[in-house]
């Protein structure tokens, strides 16, 4: 096992991490200002990814196709809160899961219903395409060093948002007490949408960014939402500095534990099982290290403390 | 006419499509979720073969299976119960069809796979009436290995996802391929970022790359793998290069050496016109699932044309065991548990237009049956 194998395997990692991070964002944000928990994130990703392939077939232009896919999932976040997700605020978590759960059934059926059931192709810039030799010899896809960097520069964004605006303000106090800002005279109705589309675009970016080094199909956003719960379970509820830390952590885990845990049991038992046995391990490594968190602190890592 | 003649008349001809339907098929496929795209070929490529033999006294009973087994099993109980079909088809999943067809064959009806081949029921399993129109599950990995050894590969990294078929996936490929192994990885199914992996295989010093991840796993692998500046040359089997898969890869399949019973280009009469009346049908050429579909049904319709399955099985058997119809593939023979005896070929991916598509460049394997026939015995 070489150190280049080891920094490429770090570099995957936090692209990983990154991604995972646009997702939980708008997840954990939801699930902290409203006490939702929202299934249908993951649909949000997929309308991204599809607006994003059939915008850059038409046009040509990737950016385009980012803006766009925003937009759309943006818009369809908004739609399914004011329609569905509105009247679920005041009820129980499982009704919640219900109601979400069928949003994604319908989005899935929806899509299929709008683009068929073969799955899109989504070209990523040639400007990104191959790979760049990086100090050291190690050699790395462009597009991939792009993702890290979009990842951050929206994380550094996001934290701006949340820390330094107006609306970031109302955003924490509509976390803490619902009621108080309500009766401060702020239309918490609209700052709630304002909040869910503004997750559901974060979903949608991620989608469109992965959607071109993946395959664009029905039903792919659902893989993502499990990890992306497992981060905002780590990171604690509602923490936009826990859902990044936790997304990391997660990446990093997930990506490395996959290749070392097989290594590791090659020292002392047969390859061929040992693949095996590591293998089964690493696709565990992450709850596991949820929790071990769990144990550690119950709230997550930047959860607020009960 | 009044309401009431409408549905007099109505139930008229509703009655007069039930007398004519002598036979039923029903077939059971997978029309919904991820996998959506191979049912929908295979029912394709059967419809398209009943539609062009003319004969209106044949009743196919389509049901969506959802990819789950428990649901196939409601339907198949379903058709047979209450829909009185005498032949099922259709299943993709090897795990489908390992919870429906020993129910099938158990109760006497015949059951064609278009797709499936589960090593269970080519082995111990094998029953007298099934039959497999596609392949073993083993057979295009065990040809990917023998190409592999005639292209002087000796030390290959193979990888596949982690469950029944993933773990055949690579135990065919190591039956016929003779060189050493630079690597082998089982991947989580359903895994999308195969980064770790490609890493893994750039640190290994390998000379190939095997691997076996249908559906969006080989989309996003191929993506992932032309990207990362890697060239050591790979090969797989046609079920990540299939027709519809190939256009969302795109470029990054191209030159990528593939193995495959059929291919749209083979040259013989009955795939001609069959690939030429799958475009005009639905405007898209064919896969090779809906090859398997269009041969299935055709090999239906040659028994039929000997005996009635329900009327008298063991003429319909021995006409389905000889075999006698215009196959796709050129040659086509069944072995001694109902599956194909057939070449294996190798194909390459190009670019035609702005459409890509597979050539063949090679066979791989002549006449090859299974690994499994001699645990037969019916």
């Amino acid at each position: 096992m070489s150190a280049i194998l080891i920094v490429e395997q770090v570099l995957n990692g936090l692209q990983f991490g990154v991604m995972l991070f646009l997702m939980a964002a708008g997840l954990t944000l939801i699930f902290g200002v409203m006490g939702l928990i929202n299934l249908a994130h993951g649909s949000l990703y997929m309308v991204g990814a599809f607006v994003a392939a059939t915008v850059a077939a038409a046009t040509g232009s990737f950016l385009l196709a980012l803006v766009a896919a925003m937009g759309a999932a943006a818009m369809a976040g908004a739609l399914i809160e004011m329609t569905v997700i509105r009247r679920l605020y005041h009820t129980d978590h499982l009704d919640q899961v219900l109601a979400t759960f069928a949003l994604i059934l319908v989005f899935s059926e929806g899509t299929r219903w709008i683009f068929g059931s073969f799955p899109l192709y989504l070209a990523r810039p040639e400007a990104l395409a191959g790979s760049l030799t990086l100090p050291f010899g190690i050699e790395y896809p462009r597009y991939r060093l792009a993702l890290i960097g979009a990842g951050l520069a929206v994380a550094l964004g996001l934290w701006l948002l949340i820390a330094k605006t107006r609306i970031g303000i109302r955003i924490r106090a509509g976390e803490n007490d619902r009621e108080m800002i309500a009766a401060l005279g702020v239309d918490i109705r609209t700052l709630y949408t304002f909040v869910f589309a503004l997750g559901a675009a974060l979903a949608g970016l991620a989608g469109a960014l992965v959607g071109a080094i993946q395959s664009v199909q029905v039903g792919m956003g659902e893989p993502v939402l499990i990890l992306a719960f497992v981060v905002i379970v780590i990171g604690g509820i509602g923490s936009i500095k826990g859902a990044f830390v936790g997304a990391l952590v997660v990446g990093l885990t997930d990506t490395l534990g996959g290749i070392f845990l097989p290594e590791l049991f090659k020292l002392f038992m047969e390859p061929a099982s040992a693949t095996q046995v590591g293998a089964s391990l690493a696709s565990m490594a992450i709850y596991l290290l949820m929790a071990a968190v769990l144990i550690w602190r119950p709230t997550g890592l930047y959860g607020a403390r009960a | 006419m009044t309401l009431k003649g409408i549905l007099l008349s109505a139930s008229l001809i509703a009655l007069a499509g039930a007398a004519a339907a002598e036979t039923r098929i029903g077939m059971i496929t997978t029309l919904s979720g991820g996998g959506a795209s191979l049912g929908i070929d295979v029912r394709d490529g059967f419809l398209l073969a009943l539609e062009q033999s003319g004969r209106d006294d044949i009743e196919v009973i389509i049901a969506d299976d959802e990819q789950a087994p428990d649901v196939a099993v409601q339907l198949a109980d379903r058709m047979i119960q209450s829909d009185d079909v005498d032949i099922m088809t259709g299943i993709i999943w090897s795990n489908l069809a390992m919870a429906v067809v020993p129910s099938v064959t158990a109760q006497g009806l015949f059951y064609l796979s278009p797709n499936a081949g589960p090593s269970q029921l080519a082995g111990r399993g094998c029953h007298p009436n099934y039959f497999n129109v596609a392949w073993q599950n083993d057979n295009l990995h065990e040809a990917a290995g023998a190409y592999a050894n005639s292209a002087g590969y000796t030390n290959s990294f193979i990888l596949a996802p982690n469950y029944p078929a993933g773990q055949d996936a690579l135990a065919g490929y190591k039956r016929f391929y003779e060189g050493g192994l630079a690597g082998e990885i089982y991947t989580q199914l359903g895994q999308t970022d195969y980064a770790a992996e490609i890493a893994q295989i750039r640190a290994s010093g390998a000379d190939s790359v095997f691997f076996f991840l249908p559906g969006g796993m080989g989309i996003s692998f191929l993506r992932q793998y032309a990207d990362s500046g890697l060239d050591i040359p790979v090969i797989g089997p046609a079920f990540s290069f299939d027709q519809n898969i190939l256009q969302a890869v795109g470029a990054a399949a191209l030159g990528v050496v593939n193995t495959s019973q059929w291919s749209p280009d083979l040259d013989n009469e009955a795939n001609t016109a069959f690939v030429a009346a799958f475009r005009e049908a639905y405007g898209r050429i064919p896969s090779l699932y809906a090859s398997q579909g269009f041969d299935t049904a055709n090999l239906i319709l040659s028994a039929l044309a000997v005996a009635h399955p329900s009327e008298d099985p063991d003429a319909f058997r021995a006409a389905l065991q000889a075999a006698d119809f215009a196959s796709t593939r050129g040659d086509f023979a069944f072995g001694p548990n109902h599956h194909p005896i057939q070449d294996i070929y190798v194909r390459e991916v190009v670019q035609e237009g702005d459409i890509f598509t597979n050539r063949v460049i090679g066979v791989a394997l002549e006449d090859r049956g299974d690994a499994y026939a001699a645990e037969c015995s019916m």
